[in-house]
């Protein structure tokens, strides 16, 4: 019991330096959302002026948009620690590894819905979605697939982020294993859009909690490993 | 000596049961001569699947061992699986072009799933290439290949739901060939190229490992030619060098 409430510590420690430090340095913040943002506006030009087309393809290009600011994110929390070694001093804490993993997958998870929270009104205003009506359940895809993006971006961030090319390597271990998460997130977020009419919401924001669940257990249980190398 | 021969033998069996899939077996029915692909294509499909399963657990055994013949037989079943997912791909497609009319159906989810899959492992195998040192390669290889395998089942599981709400022709389904329906002699088709297959990959693996060993083995000799050249640099001659 004590050793949960002195991981949970170390964790909570962890995620707010990396939180102060993303406030204080605002613009790398806020330069993902923009690029996010942007990436909805180029979607729009590239699927054409067709209004009733870009309303069906919105969920897609929202979770797209996600997924693509999501790498920079993930790549940005740990850039912060190598660029001044700080990894080393992260790995040298006589603290539990995966306190140290939860805080930073924590730090993910919050930068994360907060990057789905800015999209979603963006979304709504370029493809003229109405997500007013539907807030809870877009709200919860939104969370849980921050959190699914969070438990394994913050592994593969950490395995990357000394390596070589690794401005090519995150983007291409992630997108793949990440599928699975932006399939039930863009269904989940169709089914929430559309009222639900065939009562397939549920299983999809199920099938995102497996993902959250299995991911967060095998991050926690691998990124010991990637501090010590 | 042994593996020699084990790949004469492999290598007999894969002809004898291509001659038996190919002139034997009658084609089939519906599908006609194109049916014929399926006995490489599921062959292929399982041996990728064995391969990725040899990958994550060498790679975990790692981690626990640290022992670099580990890696060596992970990075063998990474490779030798990538081979064997990029013909079961292409096997596909072959077959998919005259039965469905395209090279490319998004309603099966096994193809779906296997193009994954390729990706996955291809990342796999770059990842290696780009990290010099041996110990770290191991490790991180051996996160890489355990992540992959645990999504692997959720990537099968999810696209198989995803397509469920519009369901496709389902006429094509490899599973149809293991049905009782189909005659014996398909089936026993089947069977003889998965027995024929598995040899190849036994073998392919074996040579992979013995490869990656004589690797590490050079990397292990530049790495300590290095070190004794800085020891020579470090160490003024005449000075007795400390033992240990």
């Amino acid at each position: 019991m004590n050793d949960l409430r002195r991981g949970l510590s170390v964790a909570t420690a962890i995620a707010r330096k990396d939180a102060l430090s993303e406030l204080r340095g605002r613009q790398a913040a806020g330069s993902t959302i923009f690029f996010a943002a942007i990436v909805l506006l180029l979607f729009g030009f590239a699927l054409g002026p067709d209004s009733r087309r870009l309303a069906e393809a919105a969920p897609g290009l929202l979770w797209l948009a996600i997924v693509f600011g999501g790498l920079l994110t993930m790549a940005r929390l740990h850039q912060l620690e190598a660029d001044d070694g700080a990894f080393e001093q992260l790995a040298l804490y006589p603290v539990d590894r995966r306190a140290i993993y939860a805080g930073k997958a924590l730090a993910g998870a919050a930068a994360m819905l907060v990057l789905g929270g800015l999209l979603l009104p963006v979304v709504a205003i370029l493809y003229a979605i109405p997500v007013g009506a539907a807030w809870l359940p877009l709200l919860a895809a939104v969370v849980l697939g921050a959190i699914g993006f969070a438990a394994i971006g913050t592994a593969y961030a950490g395995l990357t982020v000394r390596m070589r090319a690794r401005e090519v390597m995150l983007p291409l271990l992630m997108l793949p294993i990440v599928a699975p998460l932006l399939l039930a997130a863009v269904k989940a977020t169709v089914a929430a859009l559309g009222g639900d009419p065939l009562g397939e919401l549920g299983s999809w924001l199920q099938l995102l909690v497996a993902f959250d669940v299995i991911m967060l257990v095998v991050g926690a249980g691998t990124y010991g490993f990637l501090l010590e190398d | 000596m042994k593996t020699r021969i084990l790949g004469f033998v492999a290598l007999a069996a894969v002809i004898g049961a291509a001659v038996n899939g190919l002139f034997v077996v009658p084609a089939d029915l519906n599908q006609g001569d194109a049916q014929r692909i399926m006995y490489v294509h599921v062959a292929s499909a399982w041996l990728a699947y064995a391969s990725f399963g040899v990958t994550a657990l060498a790679g975990l055994a790692y981690l626990i061992r640290r022992d670099m013949r580990l890696d060596a037989l992970a990075l063998a079943g990474a490779e030798v699986g990538v081979m064997f997912t990029a013909f079961a791909i292409w096997g596909g497609m072959m077959w998919g072009r005259p039965v469905w009319g395209v090279y490319w159906q998004w309603e099966d989810p096994r193809l779906t799933t296997t193009a994954l899959l390729l990706a996955l492992y291809v990342g796999y195998l770059l990842l290696r290439r780009l990290t010099d040192d041996p110990a770290r390669r191991a490790a991180r290889a051996a996160v890489v290949g355990l992540i992959a395998a645990v999504d692997i089942p959720i990537v099968h599981f999810s696209v198989i739901w995803w397509r469920g709400l519009h369901q496709g022709p389902t006429i094509g389904d490899p599973s149809k060939i293991l049905n009782p329906s189909a005659p014996l002699q398909f089936v026993l088709a089947l069977l003889a190229m998965l027995a024929a297959f598995t040899l190849v990959w036994v073998y392919l693996l074996i040579r992979r490992y013995q490869l990656a060993r004589v690797e590490w083995q050079l990397e292990e000799d530049a790495r300590r030619g290095r070190v004794a050249a800085a020891r020579q640099v470090a160490v003024p001659s005449g000075v007795e060098e400390p033992a240990g």
